[in-house]
């Protein structure tokens, strides 16, 4: 009877453990397979050139990326300039300006919005923000625009990234302690002198960390950039003009990709560059925001 | 014994909600003494010290009825501008809580704050006073590095530099040397047996021996009720009330 | 003092401004949805399959990309249940404190869960094509587990986390296995929570379009076969928007009306579930 409960638990043990090099193993089969499919494409042209051709023909068997690295960041500094300054405002009011119970109703708010699929984005985008350039900020600016453009794709991924930003700045305000701020007022500043050389200066890590995090999570936003952004293959020479992003290119093409020569490798060689630039970005983060929470232990 | 008043509570109420911290204290903090507040945990100590600069303010549902008097003027009156009023305290907490800045900045940012501009007198304000916390010594090589490198005991001490930093008349202390280990606690209280020349002290302690040490006016709040007040020699070896007698004896704790 | 009071009130308005446009903006997405999403919405988008000429405007539903949905969400959710639950219980449970591959898988998953969407689909189609499979329910099933397999673990991990040590030594000190102690302790003690994370994970394997694109194909019938084309929410609406027809323009918003309904229904319910859960924690 004991020995059976032991016999399972050593299995269960076994079992579980196996288990549990599957996340490890996961990461590396997806940086090992995407770059064993690069290969082909790999071996033909030099990465230079793919990375820096402006000429994207695949049926002439030309791949270069140069257009759609373009069109990625400028979308995501769109996103980035409109995003960070709104929502550390906001993050910052919530925290330290708001009522308690305003700020326990918005918050989850916030992150329900976080839940709304990107395709769901993409069709307000198209709904909104498309006709919104158009019709009324592209000739305010004195310009023509489709409305499917760099700035379309910048402000529906910087409403996309809003969530994440505003609730880990949320995490890491709320982790400065209270007596720090009392600390402050103790000595005679308002409010507003607290917040600005105290708790921001305290929280300045943990908030640029959840930029980043927001900034990983844009470059590699599909859905809703695609279908507001006009996936045309050329570098945009200002907001207003349309653009590919890379997770766009790699998206729209999944009909050809078998069908021509190198296109499936040169699409995948784009994925692997892509999840290696979010890599980046998103452990950074991570390692920034773990140093944040050892340092209040 | 005779003592001026500096700090006067009269009738004081503070209510969190629907609990009530403190009920209705009267009492009177003598001038330039050292006066402790001593009593069990959650009795009150606390509140009653945050009251003396408005600190309270910021909790949620705190409601504050009575006045308290510094230097002939309520404080709690609401014209007064709540900075000024902080402007003439300092206080330190039981764990230090060094600003994010450099240990100069940590010195200058009360004075920055209020208007003090002149590098030449920051340079100067922040020798004198971290000479007054008995840190100047430790620290002069490295006014720039971050607080934050700091050991404990030298961060508390850099605390009551910057608390002094204001220029205020009172200095307040809630449970200042519980976080530290012995020797950083003596160097501390012996700061404040120099510092009650020039300024009126009020320490919430725990530690009945660190009373017996350090006080000249002892204050005993029992369940937010101010049960016993008078100078210390009368505390600690005539005490008038049953319960004084059985705090002190460290029955209650 | 004036200079200063201005740049507070200054700041201060900036910083209720930028509140007001967030939330704006997020109560515009779902206002627009559902105004834009309602009027199309009838009994046969949710009963009916495409018929002939559906995208040219006639007649049919998304029945097929609901049902699809379902079936690959749900695969996926089982799918990566069977690997998160264990995984995590091993890591809380079974493995020493400190241990080096606790904090390699931690890590691992974290740099899972940054992975974009997109990617994983590319990563499923590079499996696909070891294997020989075709554009199916059953290449979507994988693209989308791997998709939410690191959410469902981190918030699995976060809730069993919180089982405070002296928890599992009462247990152990009274003869009980680490097996058993996992499942009857543990896992009872965390079960809300657990469920919590299949939901959310649920919710997001749902709506995700990137993953699938590229490795479940699209149908107009309701799959019954893994190794078919399955239809898919996301993409249904996708595909008719991406129609010259008003009216197909129109099912495209009561398809994202029907989604997004579906994801705040389980947002809402896994929020509910998370409090209740955290009144009653053992600390």
């Amino acid at each position: 009877m004991h020995s059976k409960r032991l016999l399972k638990d050593r299995v269960a043990n076994k079992f579980m453990l196996l288990l549990t090099i599957f996340p490890g193993l996961i990461v590396f089969l997806i940086v090992f397979g995407l770059y064993q499919r690069s290969r082909p494409i790999l071996a033909i042209k030099p990465l230079t050139e793919l990375i820096f051709s402006t000429s994207w023909h695949p049926l002439q068997g030309e791949f270069g990326l140069f257009p759609f690295i373009m069109g990625t960041l400028w979308v995501t500094a769109v996103a980035v300039a409109i995003a960070v300054p709104l929502c550390l405002l906001t993050a910052t009011y919530l925290s330290e300006y708001v009522h308690k119970t305003v700020r326990e109703w918005t918050k989850p708010f916030v992150d329900l919005l976080a839940g709304i699929p990107s395709v769901v984005y993409g069709v307000w985008g198209v709904l909104m923000i498309v006709p919104l350039i158009k019709n009324l900020i592209a000739p305010f600016f004195g310009t023509f625009s489709t409305g499917y453009s760099v700035l379309a794709g910048g402000i529906v991924l910087a409403i996309m990234v809003f969530p994440i930003i505003i609730h880990v700045s949320l995490e890491v305000f709320g982790s400065v302690p209270y007596e720090l701020r009392e600390a402050s007022w103790a000595l005679g500043a308002t409010k507003w002198q607290t917040v600005k050389h105290v708790v921001i200066r305290k929280a300045m890590p943990g908030v640029i960390a959840a930029i980043v995090l927001g900034v990983s999570r844009a470059f590699g936003e599909t859905m809703a950039v695609l279908m507001v952004v006009g996936n045309v293959a050329k570098v945009p020479s200002s907001v207003f003009d349309p653009a590919y992003p890379l997770p766009a290119l790699i998206a729209n093409n999944y009909g050809e990709m078998l069908s021509v020569p190198l296109y499936d490798s040169a699409l995948l060689l784009t994925s692997l560059v892509l999840l290696l630039v979010v890599l980046f970005f998103s452990i950074v983060a991570r390692v920034v925001l773990i140093g944040v929470e050892r340092s209040i232990q | 014994m005779e003592f001026k008043t500096h700090v006067s509570v009269k009738n004081l109420n503070v209510f969190y909600g629907n609990e009530q911290a403190l009920k209705n204290i009267t009492v009177d903090i003598p001038d330039k003494k050292i006066t402790i507040i001593i009593g069990p945990s959650g009795c009150g100590k606390t509140t009653l010290l945050k009251s003396f600069n408005r600190l309270i303010d910021s909790v949620d549902g705190v409601r504050v009825s009575g006045k308290v008097l510094v230097d002939g003027e309520d404080i709690f009156d609401p014209k007064v501008e709540v900075t000024q009023v902080r402007k003439k305290m300092g206080l330190l907490f039981q764990k230090p809580y060094p600003l994010p800045m450099s240990i100069y900045d940590n010195v200058t940012y009360g004075p920055k704050i209020h208007r003090m501009n002149n590098k030449r007198e920051l340079d100067k304000i922040v020798e004198h006073y971290l000479k007054q916390a008995s840190l100047w010594d430790e620290v002069k090589d490295r006014l720039h590095q971050p607080a934050s490198k700091l050991s404990l005991g030298q961060q508390q001490r850099l605390c009551l530099a910057r608390g002094l930093a204001v220029e205020p008349e009172i200095i307040l202390g809630d449970e200042p040397t519980s976080a530290l280990d012995p020797k950083s606690s003596q160097r501390i209280e012996q700061r404040f047996l120099e510092l009650k020349k020039e300024y009126t002290i009020v320490i919430v302690t725990h530690i009945l021996r660190q009373a017996r040490r350090l006080a000249d006016y002892v204050v005993f709040l029992y369940l937010g009720e101010l049960v016993e007040h008078g100078a210390a020699e009368d505390i600690f070896e005539n005490p008038k009330r049953e319960m004084t007698k059985e705090y002190i004896k460290g029955i209650i704790s | 003092m004036d200079r200063r009071k201005i740049e507070e009130s200054m700041f201060k308005g900036l910083m209720l401004t930028s509140t007001l446009i967030i939330i704006f903006s997020l109560v515009l997405i779902l206002a627009t949805v559902i105004v834009k999403g309602m009027p199309a919405l009838s009994g046969a988008m949710i009963t009916q399959t495409p018929k002939g000429g559906y995208y040219l405007g006639r007649e049919g539903g998304v029945l097929n990309a609901i049902v699809g949905s379902l079936y690959l969400a749900g695969g996926a959710t089982f799918l990566a249940v069977f690997i998160s639950l264990p995984v995590v219980l091993y890591l809380n449970v079974y493995a020493k404190r400190g241990s080096r591959l606790v904090s390699f898988t931690r890590f691992s998953l974290d740099v899972l869960w940054g992975v974009p969407s997109i990617v994983y689909g590319a990563f499923g189609f590079t499996i696909m094509l070891v294997f020989g499979l075709r554009a199916s329910l059953l290449g979507g099933i994988i693209a989308v587990s791997l998709l939410i397999l690191p959410i469902m673990s981190r918030a699995m991990d976060e809730v069993v986390r919180m089982v405070p040590e002296e928890l599992l030594e009462a247990s152990y000190a009274l003869g009980t296995t680490r097996f058993e102690t996992a499942l009857k302790v543990v896992v009872r003690q965390t079960l809300p929570g657990i469920v919590t994370a299949i939901l959310i994970a649920f919710g997001r394997g749902i709506g995700d379009a990137a993953s699938v694109i590229l490795t479940a194909g699209f149908t107009d019938n309701i799959t019954y076969s893994l190794f078919r084309p399955a239809a898919t929410l996301p993409l249904a609406i996708f595909f008719q928007l991406g129609t010259p027809f008003p009216e197909v323009q129109q099912r495209a918003y009561a398809a994202a009306l029907i989604l997004t309904v579906v994801i705040l229904i389980i947002s809402i319910v896994s929020r509910i579930l998370t409090r209740r859960f955290t009144k009653h924690i053992v600390k």
